[in-house]
Order: C-alpha cells, then sequence, then structure tokens
C-alpha cells in the first residue's frame, strides 16, 4: 500500500521535475520551477505599505489571505512600468511563506530537460545571485530563478545596506 | 504511590509539613513522568519520600492524640462519650444502615480505600461507625479487610437507595451488603459493642461524628463536582479554533460583499433585505459565539500562584496570604498563555522586594503576615490585572541610586516625578534588591515583563506608596482576534484605528493650528496643545487632503499620551477582524505604527494603526 502511495509521489514529482513556468520581464525570459508555483493572477487592488523596500509593493488580498507582492522588475533593479491587462501576479510559495511576484507577462509552462541546463558563467564581475540556471529552448534562452534566493538573499543584502 | 498521596491528601490538608511533603511527592512524580515521556528510565528513587511520609504520618497521629489540635475526629479516644454526646444532641436520623463491603482482590491497600469509603460516607451520614477501626494507620487491617470484609454502621437521613448508590460507586468494590437496621436500638447495640471492645482494647469500631462545615469534606465534594463536571468539556486544538475563527472572519466579509453587492444598487428588495437582516444578525451571533469559544476564566493562572507563594514563603521564611479577586475575568487563550510569566514574576518580585519580614512588619506597626492580592477586571476593552502587595513600597532614593550608577538617567533626578522614577524599573538590567536570590534580584526581571506584556499589545504601570505597598497593572487586551475599529481614508488608502483609543474627532480651524520652528504642527484643543501626525505623510500617501480645513482630525489616547491624527474623512465604525501583517514584511521591521490588517467589506485591505508605536514616531 504504502508502495503504490510512494509510487505516486514520485510520480507527481516526476511530472513536475524540470517544468518551469516562464515569464516575460522586459526582453528577457525568466523560468522558475513549477513546484513553487500556486497560483497565477491577474493585477489587484494593492494596499500599500510604507517604510518597506521599494521593490515591495505591498499586500494583496487573496481570498481572504493576505499575502505581499513584490514587483520583479524593481527587484532586478529595472525601469518600472505601467501595469495593464498583461501584467500578473505569480503567486509562488516557498517554505511556507506565500509571496506574489508581479511580471510583466506570463508566457507559457515549459520542459527544459536536464542536459539543456547549464551553470551560469561563474566570474567574480558578474553577480548573478538570482539566477540559478539557463535554460535553452531552441534557440531562445531562458533564465532559471532560485526562488529562495529572491526571498531570503535579500533580506540579508537589506540588513546590509541598513549597516 | 500517586493514589496513596490522593487518598491520605484531605487528612493532611492542615498540616503545613505534610502538604509540602504531599508537594515534593507531587513535583518528583511530575519529574518522574517527564522522564518516562522523553524516554529514560525512571531511576528516581522515591524511598526517602516514602520513609518521611511515614514519618510524618505517625508524628502526625501522635500529635493527634495528645493535643487533638487537628481537627480530625477524636477516633479511639474516646468513642463513648463522644457518641453519647451525638446521640444527645444530633437531630432524628431516620435510618440506619449497616453495610459490608469487600474489595476485589488484589486491588492493594484495602485500609486506604476504606478510608476513602467512610470518607465519602461522612457528607451523608450524621455518624458513622466502622470495623476495622484505625484503618489509616495499621497496614494489618488490610488483610482483615481482605478477610472479613469492611463493616460500616452508619445513621442517615438519607433514603436506603440513596446510601446503596453511593456505596456502589466505591472503586474496585467486589460485593457490598447493604441492609436497614430498625431504630436507634440496633445503633446503640453496636455502639455499645463498640464500647465493650475499647475496653477490651481490640480493634473496634470508631466513631466519626459528621461535621458538615469540615474543610477536607468541602474539599472533597469540590473534587466530585470537577470530575462530573468535566464530562461535559471537549478538549479542542487551538489551532482548529483559530481556522475556525478565520473562517468566520471571512464569513463576516463574504456576508458584507453580498448585502452591499453593487449590483443591488437602486433596487427595491424588500424581501431581501429582511433575509439579509436576518443573515447578518445570525453571522454576529456565531462571531461572538466563536470569541467567547476561546476565552477561558484567568482562575487557573492565579491559581497557580497560590504554589509560588507557598514554596517563597518557605524559603525566605516570610508570612504571605494570597487572596484572589476576579478570578472568574474571563480573557483570550493565547494572551492567558502570555500573562502566567509575567505574573508569576510580579508575584515573585512582590513576596521578596516587596513583603518585609515578619520583625520588620511588626516594627511598622502592620499585621505579622503580608497580603499579596490578586485582582483581574474588565475595564472597556482590557482587562486590568493588578498584583498588590501591602510591603514597604518602591524606595525612590534606591531607584534613582541605582539608575545613576548604571547610567540608566536622562533627566535630572530632582525634575522626575515619582512615576517616572518608578518606571525606571522597567528598564533592563535594573534590580535594587542588593543580594541575588534564587527568586530575584537578577535585574533580568521587569524588563521581560514589560516585553511580554508589550508583545500582546498590553502595558505595565506601577504605582507606590512607601511603607503602604506598590501596585503593578497589567493593562492587557481582551482579545488579539477582533477589535472594534474605526475606519478612516487617506488618499485611496484605508485605515482602521482602534476605537477605544479614539477621545474625539472634529474639522480643525486653520487659526487652532500651531507650527514651531522646527516644522512640528501642533493644535489647541480647550487651552490643551496636541501634536499633529499627518497620516498622508506618515504612509507617503500621494493624492490626500493636504489642507487642514478639508480633513478631519482624530485625537487619540494611549497611556495618558495623545496624539491627533489627521485624515481626509471617517468612512464608519465596525468590528474587524485583526490578520497579522505577512511575516516577509513584519521581517523588515520597519513597519512602525501598524498593529495588522483587516479586509473591509468590499475585499480591499485596510491597515490597523497602532497608537502605541504612532506616539514613538
Amino acid at each position: 500500500m504504502s508502495d503504490i502511495i510512494d509510487n505516486i509521489m514520485e510520480l507527481e514529482e516526476d511530472t513536475q521535475k524540470g517544468r518551469f513556468l516562464t515569464f516575460v520581464l522586459g526582453k528577457e525570459t525568466y523560468g522558475i520551477e513549477i513546484k513553487y508555483v500556486t497560483e497565477i493572477i491577474g493585477i489587484q487592488a494593492i494596499t500599500e505599505i510604507p517604510e518597506l523596500p521599494e521593490y515591495v509593493k505591498g499586500i494583496i488580498n487573496l481570498r481572504g489571505k493576505i499575502i505581499p507582492v513584490m514587483d520583479v522588475r524593481l527587484r532586478f533593479r529595472k525601469d518600472p512600468k505601467e501595469y495593464n491587462d498583461r501584467t500578473c501576479v505569480i503567486v509562488i510559495d516557498i517554505n511556507d511563506l506565500s509571496i506574489g511576484l508581479i511580471v510583466d507577462s506570463v508566457s507559457e509552462v515549459l520542459s527544459i530537460p536536464e542536459d539543456a541546463i547549464v551553470e551560469p558563467p561563474k566570474n567574480a564581475a558578474f553577480s548573478n545571485r538570482y539566477i540559478k540556471n539557463i535554460g535553452k529552448v531552441g534557440n531562445d534562452v531562458k533564465l532559471l530563478l532560485d526562488c529562495e534566493k529572491l526571498l531570503t538573499e535579500n533580506e540579508l543584502e537589506d540588513l546590509s545596506e541598513i549597516m | 504511590m500517586f493514589f496513596f498521596i490522593r487518598e491520605e491528601h484531605p487528612l493532611q490538608t492542615d498540616c503545613s509539613a505534610l502538604s509540602d511533603m504531599v508537594l515534593e511527592v507531587v513535583d518528583f512524580i511530575k519529574e518522574e513522568i517527564e522522564k518516562i515521556k522523553n524516554g529514560d528510565q525512571a531511576y528516581g528513587d522515591a524511598s526517602p519520600l516514602i520513609a518521611r511520609i511515614h514519618d510524618h504520618l505517625s508524628q502526625l497521629r501522635q500529635g493527634k492524640e495528645s493535643t487533638l489540635e487537628q481537627h480530625t475526629p477524636a477516633k479511639s479516644e474516646k468513642p463513648v462519650s463522644s457518641m453519647s454526646h451525638e446521640l444527645g444532641t444530633s437531630s432524628p436520623c431516620a435510618h440506619t444502615y449497616k453495610a459490608v463491603i469487600r474489595f476485589e482482590e488484589g486491588c492493594e491497600m484495602e485500609n486506604i480505600r476504606a478510608y476513602s469509603v467512610i470518607h465519602n460516607l461522612k457528607e451523608k451520614a450524621q455518624e458513622i461507625l466502622f470495623y476495622p477501626e484505625d484503618i489509616l494507620d495499621n497496614d494489618q487491617c488490610a488483610e482483615v479487610i481482605r478477610r472479613d470484609g469492611f463493616t460500616i454502621i452508619l445513621r442517615s437521613n438519607e433514603s436506603f437507595e440513596d446510601m446503596h448508590q453511593l456505596l456502589l460507586d466505591t472503586l474496585f468494590l467486589k460485593s457490598l451488603d447493604f441492609e436497614e437496621l430498625k431504630g436507634d436500638d440496633a445503633f446503640s447495640f453496636y455502639a455499645s459493642a463498640n464500647e465493650e471492645d475499647q475496653n477490651d482494647d481490640t480493634h473496634g469500631p470508631a466513631v466519626i461524628s459528621s461535621e458538615p462545615e469540615r474543610r477536607e469534606l468541602s474539599d472533597k465534594g469540590e473534587t466530585h463536582l470537577q470530575s462530573s463536571s468535566q464530562q461535559s468539556i471537549v478538549s479542542v486544538n487551538v489551532s482548529k479554533l483559530d481556522k475556525l475563527m478565520d473562517l468566520v472572519g471571512e464569513m463576516v466579509i463574504a456576508e458584507a460583499m453580498v448585502i452591499q453587492n453593487p449590483d443591488l444598487k437602486g433596487l427595491m428588495l424588500d424581501n431581501f433585505q429582511k433575509a439579509a437582516q436576518r443573515l447578518s444578525k445570525i453571522t454576529n451571533e456565531i462571531q461572538d459565539m466563536v470569541m467567547s469559544v476561546r476565552m477561558v476564566s484567568l482562575s487557573t493562572t492565579f491559581h497557580k500562584m497560590h504554589r509560588v507563594v507557598r514554596d517563597m514563603c518557605k524559603k525566605l521564611n516570610k508570612d504571605v496570604e494570597l487572596r484572589i479577586i476576579g478570578e472568574e475575568t474571563e480573557v483570550d487563550k493565547n494572551i492567558i498563555e502570555h500573562i502566567s510569566d509575567p505574573l508569576m514574576h510580579l508575584v515573585r518580585n512582590a513576596i521578596d522586594h516587596g513583603i518585609e519580614s515578619p520583625e520588620e512588619r511588626k516594627l511598622a506597626g502592620k499585621p505579622d503576615s503580608g497580603t499579596v492580592t490578586l485582582e483581574a477586571r474588565n475595564s472597556g476593552g482590557d482587562v486590568l490585572v493588578m498584583v498588590r502587595d501591602d510591603g514597604k513600597g518602591l524606595n525612590r532614593d534606591k531607584i534613582l541610586q541605582k539608575a545613576m550608577e548604571n547610567n540608566l538617567l536622562v533627566k535630572q533626578p530632582s525634575e522626575m516625578t515619582d512615576k517616572e522614577v518608578f518606571n525606571l524599573i522597567f528598564l533592563p538590567g535594573f534590580s535594587t534588591n542588593e543580594k541575588v536570590t534564587e527568586f530575584s534580584g537578577r535585574g533580568v526581571g521587569m524588563d521581560v515583563v514589560t516585553k511580554n506584556i508589550e508583545a500582546i499589545g498590553g502595558s505595565v504601570s506601577v504605582d507606590s506608596t512607601p511603607g503602604k505597598g506598590s501596585m503593578f497593572i497589567l493593562k492587557i487586551p481582551l482579545t488579539l482576534a477582533i477589535i472594534d475599529g474605526m475606519t478612516i481614508r487617506v488618499g485611496k488608502a484605508s485605515y482602521t484605528l482602534p476605537t477605544i483609543a479614539i477621545k474625539e474627532s472634529f474639522r480643525p480651524r486653520e487659526e487652532d493650528i500651531i507650527t514651531d520652528p522646527d516644522g512640528n504642527e501642533m493644535i489647541m484643543v480647550r487651552g490643551q496643545c496636541y501634536p499633529i501626525l499627518r497620516l498622508h505623510r506618515h504612509f507617503k500617501v500621494r493624492d490626500a487632503v493636504t489642507r487642514f480645513s478639508e480633513g478631519i482630525i482624530i485625537m487619540v489616547e494611549q497611556d495618558g499620551f495623545t496624539l491627533c491624527c489627521f485624515a481626509d474623512e471617517l468612512v464608519g465604525q465596525q468590528q474587524v477582524v485583526v490578520k497579522a501583517l505577512p511575516n516577509y514584511i513584519r521581517n523588515f521591521k520597519k513597519a512602525k505604527g501598524l498593529a495588522g490588517c483587516t479586509l473591509l467589506g468590499d475585499g480591499s485591505i485596510s491597515l490597523i494603526l497602532n497608537i502605541a508605536g504612532l506616539l514613538e514616531v
């Protein structure tokens, strides 16, 4: 019995493995592992909270649950862009922490085989904290995000900024 | 062993040494249970304790016989006289019963069990004779009971069935012969037999006169009541209650969404309105109910302090009485968890620092035994918990001296009011007690109390009169989950203020506004000057009203400080469900002045302002 359950669990893991939700931010296409994604919603009224970093836009009400939202554009130090009807909030769930990511638009769910994923170039002058890997799909390149770093690393950085 | 203690306990209530022992044993057992829980072997050696218990038992017995001071009934000493006395004065007893009880084999400690039977009967019966007599002190009685059964003769006003039932409730009961004896003759017969037995100096039946006012009895009665009421209680996981709470909160919001649905605007819907009213009534009731489910009375927390007081008195050789007032006051479950430790700390402080030794008290013309009063009462949306002692009070000079030593002073000592001086003791690293004791004086005390209380949105204050004692007041919110809030609008954003904090609101006139050279704005109201906080500036809200004559000022008060908040307009008052800000946001720890957030009827979010936080800005 438990074997069967294990098998099912494995299957589920397998179906999620190597699949990425891709979204567009300016010119680049990014991907996040599908296992983190809870849902995708359209942009909605954001309640601003004072004295937060610029990229944390505020909080939204997701069916009674209150979750913070972060503008990924600002997070990556890109120019802000007016929100339109293509703008989406990707709700991700990392270590029981829900957060919404505001992106320009969501494209598709892609399967990227493991051999098509390469490490980002390592170079001291080249900081790429948030990019875990780079995926090749046809002629395009998808930047695969490290979601955990997106949330945790920045706090460290903020702290050091304060210091 | 635990059983033994429990059965013994009522007899020992008035002997403090023995209750010490009992407590010690209970502690010991707790410790052992903890060990077992952790998977360790219970290796603690209980034999010294047991030996001491036996010692004390015999001591107690001797003491009883010589002094008769313990109001345990005069046992074998003068059965005849006490009995005749009883016969002469006691009101007519309707029935006389004889019962022979046999216990199940192998249940052990028959004598103790028999004693508990007698104990239960004392409530019901006027007079009781039983055989064997010295069941408590002679272990051999167990043998006799095992062989011949335990014989009880009693006189009571209760009916045959009632008494029978009572006896049938005995634990490990194997058989019960129960009969009604006719008239007083039978009783006298047994009594005289008893007399003869006494003369022969054998184990005879003993007479226990029933004194209904005896403390032991009432104790026992209470435990009986408790055990019967416990059956109607279900213990529920707090997380389930929290979930229920959330759901009800969402339902309230959903209800508002339906009733105030924009699609319904301008329609005449009489029946819908009626149904909607009914719905809101029910949802309100559900909300109240869910809230009340989470409310727990403070009595358990308060009664824990009895033990603390006892232990401290023993250690410090002080005589302190704990008075409890208003223990039935109810507060939210999670608040109770937070105030238990601070309360214990305050009680310890009161005994250690506050109450003087009996000698000093005599010199000061006070009764030998000090009093610590724990009092709780409701006041508006808060609960006040007061810890009061009639000790020496706080010493202003000592506090100032200590504060100077530790460089905690920010003002000139002469400029400080008593209240300011006393509040110094809440600062970290402060202790006026010269020597560190087991209980206090380490200086990590009051600031922890303050922190704990502030964490749940409460406050601590202190008041003291030298020589008369001091009083600590904990002001804690009734509940964390729902507050009565006033929703205000600033630009497009809405904020909620706790209604209890609001003193008044008014539209200011431009000429009342005063601006000082630093740009701080103040307003003169009825001769008093208050600072103004522009909410739109504080929260960086765009397109808000900036002219004072177009907005509204809300005067809020917290802990005696008043602040005027400037907002665009008041939206309305409603009960709101407080939701914590997401951890992610809280991790930034910058959002001061925000207590949480709530969902409004239209699904939008309103931030709840924390007045204390705003005052710090």
